[in-house]
């Protein structure tokens, strides 16, 4: 994999949100929120890289700062040689026909107002793609390959489903025929029969058109079915990185071996060691010092290193990325 | 009064029952129109709005006699309701009825235009505020804070101090202009509300530029609470008109306005109580319908019942 | 045998829908029984009629627009919970029988503090006096792992993370030590390890404290961990009730069979991994019009014209003890058509 040149540069990004002034008109502003700490990813043109983590661990700010719908504080972004955190509005306004995202909310990421077709209609004209009856044909066609009925065209949101909009989202999406899809947790918000046929939606549309996906999860099983590559995040920065099966298999970082873990398996027999977690994720205003995950790290080799130095990301194992001292040594 | 006023008026009527009838009819088809007409006042004030509007459109038709003329000073001054005058005659012997009918085009015309002009800057200011933020979004809303602040009776006395004849456009402009701010505030907050929902990330994500997410997505979705806030604006602004003229700097007699009639029978309020009691009452009948329409709107454009 | 704590027969919960005035049959004939100290899961897909029948247990429903049709019965302890009055019924709710739900941060009230809140069930039931009762209330966090028991009794919801805030909630619904605990998702709105936690500590309250719980969710996969017994509902009424390893090992109706195949899993094999889930065609039905026979059929892969003629009754598997393993679907009187899929 590291053969092929990657469509997807990620460098150092940066981006820390500012704290709120207290109620008070003279209070001091409160601690930074860390959001994204320096993360850095490579995704082959292509592939799937899916990026894992809990609420507030900063993955969906990531997504969104590599689309730019947030402007990062540092880092580099390349998509397929273009440099995206150099471009000037109107270079931007091109490139994203390049890059485009689907979102979790099926029910608040199109626009109430909008019928199907008016939604689908939006990016074709923007970007001067179709006109006339070009633009009708071309609908009719997005809507078939996600699934649609064509006829669903002229409904409102409120009309479909919960899995009828997150197709329509898709289809918005591929109006612009992007190389390049951030899949923001694409499915958490469906049901479970409607959930696996979304994703195999999205597989088929991988293979069809060639795409490459960043796909943001907080949902292990989920990712396991879509990734390649799969990335860990807790605090802002990236815990683990690795091949899918590797990862899956023999993880490297306690954090994700509790992760993986804790995901309940529908299988009453499965007799697994389950690791639970003592306490809660730090607020990300104030991270620990030291191994952010140490206060809850249970690695029996923990010890006063992990709570003044922290762990650079480093190889463990061939494409095996971890950020712990002890990576190495069994839990 | 004279069969063809009678018949006019009678036919303002039936104009009126059937605009309503036929919006009864259109609304069935639609959740909204069915919610909205769910409201048990929302038929009458619909109607108290079609009927008035009917009447002023087709007032030389309605009216029995020019509204500024004077027949017989003396003789007719002050005299009650009658067959030939229903509802009496001024201090000048004009004919209440008559004025009435074209005061509603005065007042209703101020009203909904005055509206217009507050809505329309309301809603840019709003828009523009919500969703430009940094420095544009707090200058303008101090600007809207001194404006809420300022009593408007008192800037308005100002201009027509400064004016000494204000015609009547320029009276629809002062109101609009010195009425958006709260307009501006309820567009703001449903504006940074509206540009934090995935639908306008999505769209950035698209390409379109400012212009175009405020136009396409944020105001039509901010369309619901600003209707229903000029529906319930139109009923002040007519009760501004009212005080303004009431004071002598509103509208300027002899044009019949609602607001200078009842200025006008101020002096016989004891002998001649009808000159100001029916334009009175033709205000607090229309703000009351304008009220009505406003709270079923409410309802009937709320996106959150959209969905159940 | 033992007597159940709670039966629950025929239940029927109707909701008055506003689009031409029609009916919404969000619950339709769900019959189930609740064993003492065990758990029943009731697993089942939005709109399935899961969250209205644990409302309808506690008379929670709003009415209107909802109703609890007459012959519907709720029996606990051996009292008709649908014939009590009402002062009758609130001596039960909090007390006997207790409740969770899904959103923790929302279910607490802004303005009282935590201890406050768990207090005031112990005040209301109990009549503790206050002191008393704020004991009462510490000791309850200390029972739900809340380290500093002390000091956070005096914290306001807003101080506390979701976790903490659902162990707030348990430490409240646990204080007058209910007979039935009734978990509506306790745990969907939080993280992997949260849930983890949270279901590990709903775990060792139930042996410790000896009560039933009905754990109310969509997640196969909580229910496997935690369940004794599962009830499978599938557009407002009970579509498979069994055993959990049972369930688990021989799913016999096709929605159940197809849910199973369609959770993406962890613990399968890389050579599974990354090939076309298994999926249900179709969306879940709405409650104003349930399909016509077997509310299943139109997504069935094995529908046959029966199924759209007659609507199946439950059926007793015949695994196990009579009636433990029960079906609603005809493909129990036709085995041999259940064929494999493609």
């Amino acid at each position: 994999m590291t053969t092929v040149a990657p469509l997807v540069e990620v460098d150092g990004l940066v981006k820390h949100f500012p704290g709120d002034r207290g109620p008070w008109p003279l209070a001091r502003r409160r601690r930074p929120v860390r959001a994204v700490d320096g993360v850095s990813l490579r995704i082959a043109a292509g592939r799937t890289l899916g990026l894992v983590g809990e609420s507030g661990c900063g993955k969906s700010t990531v997504g969104r700062s590599i689309l730019r719908l947030i402007e990062p504080d540092a880092g580099r972004v390349v998509l397929d040689g273009v440099d995206v955190l150099a471009c000037r509005p109107r270079e931007l306004r091109g490139l994203r026909r390049r890059m485009q995202i689907v979102f979790q909310d099926p029910y608040g990421s199109l626009n109430p107002r909008m019928t199907v077709r008016q939604a689908l209609r939006e990016p074709l004209v923007i970007h001067h793609l179709a006109r006339g009856s070009e633009i009708d044909r071309r609908i009719a066609g997005l809507l078939e390959e996600v699934g649609l009925d064509p006829a669903f065209a002229d409904s409102y949101p409120h009309e479909l489903s919960g899995g009828q909009r997150q197709r329509v989202g898709i289809a918005r999406a591929l109006s612009v025929e992007p190389s390049f899809l951030v899949l923001d947790e694409p499915v958490s918000a469906l049901d479970v029969s409607v959930q696996a046929q979304v994703l195999n939606l999205l597989s088929e549309l991988q293979q069809r058109r060639k795409l490459t996906y960043l796909f943001i999860a907080h949902d292990l099983a989920v990712v396991r079915h879509s990734a390649d590559e799969v990335a860990v995040m807790y605090l802002g920065k990236i815990v683990e990185q690795g091949p899918a099966e590797t990862l899956y298999r023999a993880p490297r970082h306690p954090y994700t071996a509790s992760l993986l873990s804790a995901v309940p398996v529908p299988d009453p027999r499965a007799s697994r060691q389950r690791i639970v977690l003592q306490g809660d994720v730090p607020s990300p205003a104030n991270p620990p010092p030291g191994c952010p995950f140490h206060p809850r790290c249970p690695h029996p080799r923990k010890n006063d290193r992990c709570r003044t130095e922290p762990p650079p990301l480093r190889a463990v194992g061939p494409d095996q990325l971890a950020a712990c001292h002890f990576a190495e040594e069994p839990m | 009064m004279n069969v063809r006023a009678w018949l006019a008026l009678l036919g303002a009527v039936a104009v009126a029952l059937a605009a309503v009838g036929e919006a009864r009819r259109l609304a069935a088809r639609g959740s909204r129109g069915r919610r909205f007409f769910r409201h048990g006042t929302a038929s009458g004030g619909l109607f108290v709005l079609a009927f008035f509007t009917t009447v002023a459109a087709a007032a030389p038709l309605v009216a029995p006699y020019p509204p500024s003329s004077m027949p017989e000073i003396v003789a007719l001054q002050n005299a009650p309701p009658s067959l030939a005058h229903p509802l009496g005659t001024d201090v000048y012997s004009r004919d209440v009825w008559s004025r009435l009918v074209y005061g509603a085009r005065v007042s209703l015309g101020i009203g909904a235009l005055a509206m217009l002009v507050a809505v329309t800057l309301g809603a840019a200011a709003g828009a523009v505020a919500g969703y430009a933020r940094r420095w544009v979004d707090p200058v303008l809303m101090r600007l809207v804070d001194v404006g809420l602040s300022m009593p408007r009776i008192f800037v308005l006395l100002m201009v027509v101090a400064l004016w000494e004849r204000l015609p009547v456009s320029a009276l629809v402009l002062v109101i609009g202009l010195t009425g958006w701010f709260g307009t501006s505030r309820l567009v703001r907050a449903e504006v940074l509300s509206l540009r934090e929902r995935e639908f306008v990330a999505a769209a950035r994500a698209l390409g379109a530029r400012p212009a175009r997410i405020i136009l396409r997505h944020v105001l039509p979705n901010v369309a619901a609470p600003l209707i229903v806030s000029a529906a319930l604006g139109i009923g002040s602004v007519m009760l501004l008109e009212a005080s303004l003229s009431f004071l002598g700097i509103g509208v300027p007699s002899p044009v019949p306005s609602w607001g200078n009639m009842i200025a006008d029978g101020k002096d016989h309020l004891a002998t001649a109580p009808w000159t100001s009691l029916f334009p009175g009452l033709a205000i607090a009948i229309v703000v009351m319908a304008l009220n009505a329409v406003g709270d079923a709107l409410r309802d009937a454009l709320d996106p959150g019942q959209e969905t159940a | 045998m033992t007597e159940p704590l709670l039966r629950v027969r025929d239940l029927k919960t109707y909701f008055v829908t506003e689009r031409g005035g029609g009916t919404a049959r969000a619950v339709d004939g769900v019959s189930f029984d609740v064993y003492p100290g065990e758990t029943l899961g009731i697993v089942g897909e939005s709109g399935c009629g899961k969250t209205v029948t644990s409302l309808s247990i506690l008379r929670l429903i709003p009415e209107p627009p909802g109703h609890i049709l007459s012959g519907s019965l709720i029996e606990f302890e051996g009292r008709n919970l649908l014939t009590l009055r009402p002062p009758e019924l609130r001596a039960i709710r909090g007390n006997e029988v207790a409740m969770i739900f899904q959103e923790p941060m929302t279910s607490l009230n802004p303005v009282f503090t935590v201890g406050d809140q768990i207090a005031e069930a112990a005040i209301v039931h109990q009549r503790l006096p206050r002191k008393q009762a704020r004991a009462r209330a510490i000791e309850m966090l200390r029972l739900v792992g809340i380290p500093d028991p002390e000091e956070r009794v005096d914290h306001y919801p807003h101080q506390l993370s979701g976790g903490m805030s659902q162990r707030v909630m348990i430490a409240m619904a646990l204080v007058c030590h209910p007979k039935l605990l009734i978990a509506d998702e306790p745990t969907t709105a939080l993280d992997v390890t949260i849930q983890a936690q949270i279901l590990e500590l709903l775990d060792r309250l139930q042996a410790e404290l000896g009560m039933a719980v009905l754990l109310i969710t969509h997640d196969l996969g909580i229910v496997a961990g935690t369940s004794d017994r599962v009830v499978v509902m599938y557009a407002g009424q009970v579509v498979e009730t069994a055993a959990t390893p049972e369930l688990f090992a021989h799913p016999l109706h096709p929605y159940t069979e197809g849910l199973m195949a369609a959770v993406p899993r962890i613990d399968t094999r890389v050579s599974q991994v990354r090939g076309r889930l298994h999926t249900i065609p179709g969306q879940v039905p709405a409650a104003s019009g349930w399909p016509a026979g077997c509310r299943f059929h139109p997504r069935c892969p094995y529908a046959w014209d029966r199924c759209t003629a007659e609507e199946p009754p439950l059926l007793d598997a015949g695994r196990g003890e009579p009636g433990s393993h029960a079906v609603r679907c005809w493909l129990l009187t036709e085995p041999r058509r259940r064929t494999p899929q493609a």
